[in-house]
């Protein structure tokens, strides 16, 4: 039974107070001018339980990674484990300020070492910054990265970067913020980007390569170390988008593919909670001729002691007010010490089973348009089901009623319709089991009640929304009613 | 098995047997073999959860800082209390573990709390509209910063502050080289700590946005109407950067002062300092910029009966969809930071928020005021709220020394700005009581003059 | 049933032209209206800005995609349809009548010439839907 709930802003009654403090001993008065204009009119004026009541609510209008088996292909929605969430509020993290002196952050620099030399020994690379606060900010600082180099040796042809037409969009927006003309490069019939694609559009202007490897279909770049060396040849860099590593702990690691800049997504990697959409984190690791590039602070030894140093000239600068999003980092920090080397890898494998059963289990039934063998995440689609009018996306709604998330749907775009299933390793073989047959039941509904699955979904809280009217007539705040607001002006 | 995996080895045979391979091995088969051979990874073990708790707790019982009584810093993180209810919110998993709202069926708790997110962040900053939230304060900077560009095309010169947060104009600056189009400028700041408006008169049609901080980082108040104005003229759009906006409920807010876009970080409210992150950055802007604005924004609708509802829209200006000529490269926002800042306004309310402003700018002069008396006066002298600056008596302990020994006397601020070689950098919160400030006073004043206040 | 009017010029970007005395109305066809689905907004430009051919002139907007808008002749813009900024799925209803964008005065009647007839797209389009 989920209950009705108003915006907080409709709730509560003038001159209620939620949490107080004792007045102030006095009373400082700016002059008119710097005055605060409105006496914050239209903010809440509600009751403690109110506002716990309210928020409660709403969370039970959430599917979540908690509540039920998210398959988001390309987000990796594993289980986050709770422990982490005791750790970060451990008052020696929580209550850290970031301008302390180093000598009194010696176990937060510690840790950041610690999770410094992991991605290390993950990446097979050499230098590692954990500053970006997502992983579109890690792709952002990997191409400026890009850029410095070239620069650095005085190579002003370099003016395109490359990316593989399976590509995530923001490869193409944060290549184009860094300065870069995109090059799709078309993948081939098995799904794949090949040495021979790149070989035919490398040359001196190509600053980079971004790849995703796995890529967004869930395969592994086969050709991926003669694609690095053509790059190479022509003195370009390779990145590799690192979203999908999940795949290849212990199997791969991005250094020896001949990979130059490789960014992480610890929300998804290493298990820190997905929040609804951040905080995340999204540090990137670099070859050591890239090292000098690196943002400031770089984490330096000195003697015993751990510290922070601007000293790096040839620093590309700063991505953030402070050193990154420290909570996340303590939780990814928690997670690789609690699985280990043996725990991490055994991670990777259970993954590409649980991905590998689920494909073999729809195969057949729905739509599989590249037969190359997946690793963590499958790809169908849903042209086996548009005969009877039905959609991926009422696949997607359909499946809500059945107590699932939905996967990624319509993308990748190299694939029509696409449906995008990534179950991670921490899911049970019931739970996939009940996912399947709730997919083969919808394969069979589409074709016996289509309607039924073109209106899902139908237990719900709320039906199907109307996206084109949120856009046509944008409503995108709540605002006072009129009468009040004519007060005070 | 150390980890999370469920898996038995019946289970795992079972689900070999239905995929047709022979074993795990084999599923990756098509990694080259040079690659898995060279992959092994060299870390530990893996810990049981005692262990681990051990481990962590060891590693956050050196942080001496976190546990030091006064501590006087801002700068850019401030210390409040939080409220039980928020983190108590935060913890239920059906918000901490959901993602971005693909499926808004399924996901109206975090869709309502964002839509009311942004009209906290548009009523805060006093703007029209404001998005989903942005990574912290310093990037959201960076983006309004490109976001005027996006509006003024063809426009170069950026005018920053020179008493903008310095962490927000490195950022800034990092943001916008790539692009190779814009030319930063300084604008200086005056004796008072307020930034000196005077390269404003004669701004130029290549004038693209003028940058204040609002609190500036000495926590002065600039003039935004002023600056505002003179951006005006010269077509030029304003934008305020505010890193502790809690002053913006005592102070005129950055739209009523003429701003078109206004950022703010929101770690203030709700959330703890945790080392600089994460925080979380709030957006405004004008209703007519609508749609050069970065980042995700939910907006209302209806469903097929007709009910409420909240949905992410005008998504055709993001990534997945304009790719290369997306208004930024951000996928996501920073959702459970803001909703965190959302739990919090809503329970401090209009009321509530209004008295900790005070409280705030009450403690801070009054500190100020002690401090003055004792001999430590403040050396810039502008209007401030929650922050300020003095210079550092001779003689005394090094910053190191007395934060060693307990009392972190705010920062000094010649590690970003050379020429104030001697300040200090003083935040006051509700959460120093008067014998955090005694402590202050006891560690700055020179002797003497202490005693004569004591006297006096 | 698509919609191609006989006394229209078209483009393979799935524009069309109508000419009315020595000015030219251009707008989007049905198929690309039907292609693009529900459309939520359209970004046109400014009175007074000189077109090339082939040159981007605007946005189209639906909710799941992106679509540039291309000049099918060069000329100047001398109105734009200000009604599609607040009730864009005009486009979607009506789009060769009060569905339309731009009125310009063409610089070079003879490209006019070069577009294709009725026959000719409704030909383009079957080859397109093929694929």
């Amino acid at each position: 039974m989920l209950l009705d709930e108003p915006l907080i802003f409709e709730r509560g009654s003038p001159g209620r107070m939620g949490w107080m403090l004792p007045a102030a001993p006095a009373s400082i008065e700016l002059p008119r001018e710097l005055r605060r204009e409105d006496d914050l009119v239209g903010m809440p004026e509600v009751s403690e339980l109110e506002v716990v009541r309210h928020f409660v609510r709403l969370s039970q209008w959430n599917y979540s990674a908690a509540t039920t088996l998210y398959p988001l292909g390309s987000c990796t929605m594993k289980y986050n484990p709770v422990v982490h969430e005791a750790l970060v509020r451990l008052p020696g993290f929580s209550a850290l300020h970031p301008l302390v002196p180093d000598e009194l952050a010696q176990g937060a620099l510690d840790l950041l070492a610690q999770l410094e030399e992991a991605l290390r020994a993950v990446s097979g690379l050499d230098a590692v910054c954990l500053q970006p606060a997502a992983g579109a900010h890690g792709e952002l600082l990997g191409m400026l990265l890009v850029r410095a180099y070239h620069r650095d040796r005085s190579d002003a042809r370099r003016r395109r970067v490359l990316i593989p037409s399976s590509a995530h969009g923001t490869n193409a927006a944060t290549s184009t913020l860094a300065g870069y003309e995109v090059r799709e490069v078309p993948v081939d019939q098995r799904g794949l980007l090949s040495a021979r694609a790149v070989a035919a559009v490398m040359d001196d202007s190509v600053a980079a390569l971004m790849v995703t490897n796995p890529n967004t279909l869930g395969l592994f770049e086969e050709e991926i170390e003669a694609v690095a060396a053509l790059v190479h040849e022509r003195g370009g860099l390779v990145y590799m988008d690192g979203a999908n590593q999940n795949a290849i702990l212990g199997v791969a690691r991005a250094g020896d593919m001949g990979v130059d800049i490789v960014h992480f997504n610890l929300h998804k990697t290493f298990s820190t909670p997905h929040g609804g959409g951040g905080p995340g984190a999204g540090p990137v690791a670099v070859r050591a001729a890239l090292g000098a590039y690196l943002p400031i602070p770089r984490l330096v030894r000195r003697g015993a002691q751990l510290a922070w140093s601007e000293d790096a000239p040839k620093s590309i600068g700063r991505l953030h007010a402070f050193d990154g999003n420290f909570g996340v980092l303590v939780r990814a920090v928690a997670y690789i010490l609690r699985l280990g080397g043996p725990g991490l890898t055994e991670a990777t494998r259970h993954a590409v089973l649980n991905a590998n059963y689920v494909r073999a289990r729809l195969r057949g039934t729905y739509h599989l348009p590249y037969e190359t063998p997946s690793l963590h995440e499958c790809v169908f689609s849903d042209r086996d089901l548009q005969e009877h009018g039905v959609h991926t996306v009422d696949v997607a709604k359909r499946l809500l009623d059945y107590g699932f998330y939905a996967p990624t749907i319509y993308f990748p775009l190299v694939v029509k319709g696409a449906l995008m299933i990534e179950p991670t390793e921490t899911e049970t073989k019931e739970t996939l089991d009940a996912f399947v047959d709730a997919l083969l039941r919808i394969a069979e509904e589409a074709r016996t009640q289509p309607t039924l699955v073109r209106e899902a979904p139908h237990r719900t809280r709320l039906a199907r929304l109307d996206e084109t009217r949120a856009a046509r007539r944008p409503v995108l705040r709540w605002r006072p009613p009129p009468r009040e607001t004519a007060e005070i002006s | 098995m150390s980890g999370y995996s469920p898996h038995t080895p019946a289970d795992v045979e079972a689900m070999l047997g239905t995929i047709g391979a022979a074993s795990i091995d084999d599923l990756f088969a098509r990694v080259p073999a040079s690659l898995r051979a060279r992959a092994a990874l060299s870390l530990g073990p893996g810990l049981s959860e005692p262990e681990l708790r051990q481990q962590l707790e060891a590693l956050a019982a050196r942080n001496t800082g976190a546990l030091t009584p006064a501590v006087f810093l801002g700068a850019g993180a401030y210390a409040h209390w939080i409220p039980a209810v928020v983190d108590q919110i935060l913890l239920r998993s059906e918000f901490a573990t959901a993602y971005t709202p693909y499926q808004p069926e399924v996901s109206q708790g975090t869709l309502q709390a964002m839509f009311e997110f942004q009209t906290f962040s548009a009523l805060l900053l006093g703007l029209d509209v404001a998005n989903a939230s942005m990574y912290d304060g310093a990037s959201a900077t960076a983006e309004a910063v490109l976001m005027a560009r996006r509006v003024l095309p063809g426009r170069r010169t950026v005018w920053l502050s020179r008493a903008l947060h310095p962490h927000y104009r490195a950022t800034v600056a990092t943001y916008v080289s790539g692009l190779g189009d814009l030319e930063l400028r300084e604008l200086p700041f005056a004796a008072d700590g307020r930034t000196d408006l005077a390269s404003l008169q004669t701004l130029g049609g290549d004038a693209l946005c003028v940058v204040l901080g609002y609190p500036n980082v000495f926590g002065v108040l600039d003039d935004v109407a002023g600056a505002a104005r003179l951006a005006r003229a010269a077509g030029a759009l304003t934008i305020t950067a505010t890193a502790e906006p809690l002053a913006l409920a005592w102070a005129r807010s950055p739209g009523a002062s003429g701003a078109d876009i206004a950022v703010a970080e929101g770690q203030s409210f709700g959330l703890p300092v945790s080392y600089g992150g994460p925080g979380v950055g709030l957006f405004a802007a004008r209703e007519t910029h609508i749609r050069s604005m970065p980042g995700r924004i939910v907006g209302e609708t209806v469903d097929t009966q007709g009910r409420r509802g909240y949905v992410l829209t005008l998504a055709t200006r993001e990534q997945h969809i304009r790719r290369e000529r997306a208004t930024s490269n951000i996928c996501t926002n920073q959702g459970l930071c803001a909703l965190a800042v959302t739990v919090y306004l809503s329970l401090l309310g209009r009321h509530g928020l209004r008295r900790l402003a005070e409280v705030n700018a009450a403690a801070a002069h009054d500190a100020a005021a002690r401090l003055a008396a004792a001999g430590v006066s403040r050396l810039l002298a502008g209007p401030f709220f929650n922050e300020f600056v003095v210079r550092a008596p001779e003689g005394v302990a090094s910053w190191e020394a007395l934060a060693a020994d307990g009392v972190v006397v705010g920062f000094p601020l010649r590690r970003w700005y050379p020429e104030l070689d001697e300040a200090l950098l003083i935040c006051v919160t509700e959460r120093h009581g008067a014998e955090d400030v005694d402590r202050l006073v006891d560690a700055l004043a020179p002797a003497k003059a202490r005693t004569r206040a004591v006297r006096g | 049933m698509m919609e191609f009017p006989e006394d229209l010029r078209y483009t393979k970007a799935h524009e069309w032209l109508r000419r009315k005395g020595t000015e030219a109305v251009i707008g989007i066809t049905d198929f690309a209206q039907d292609a693009l689905g529900d459309v939520v907004f359209v970004e046109l430009p400014a009175v007074g800005t000189q077109l090339t051919q082939g040159q981007t002139f605007g946005v189209v907007e639906s909710n799941k995609t992106v679509s540039d808008l291309f000049a099918p002749v060069s000329g100047r813009v001398l109105a734009v349809n200000q009604v599609l900024r607040d009730e864009p799925e005009r486009v979607n209803e009506d789009p060769y009548g009060a569905g339309w964008m731009i009125r310009v005065a063409p610089s070079r009647s003879e490209e006019i010439e070069t577009l294709l007839d009725a026959a000719a797209y409704r030909a383009f389009v079957a080859s397109e839907q093929k694929t």
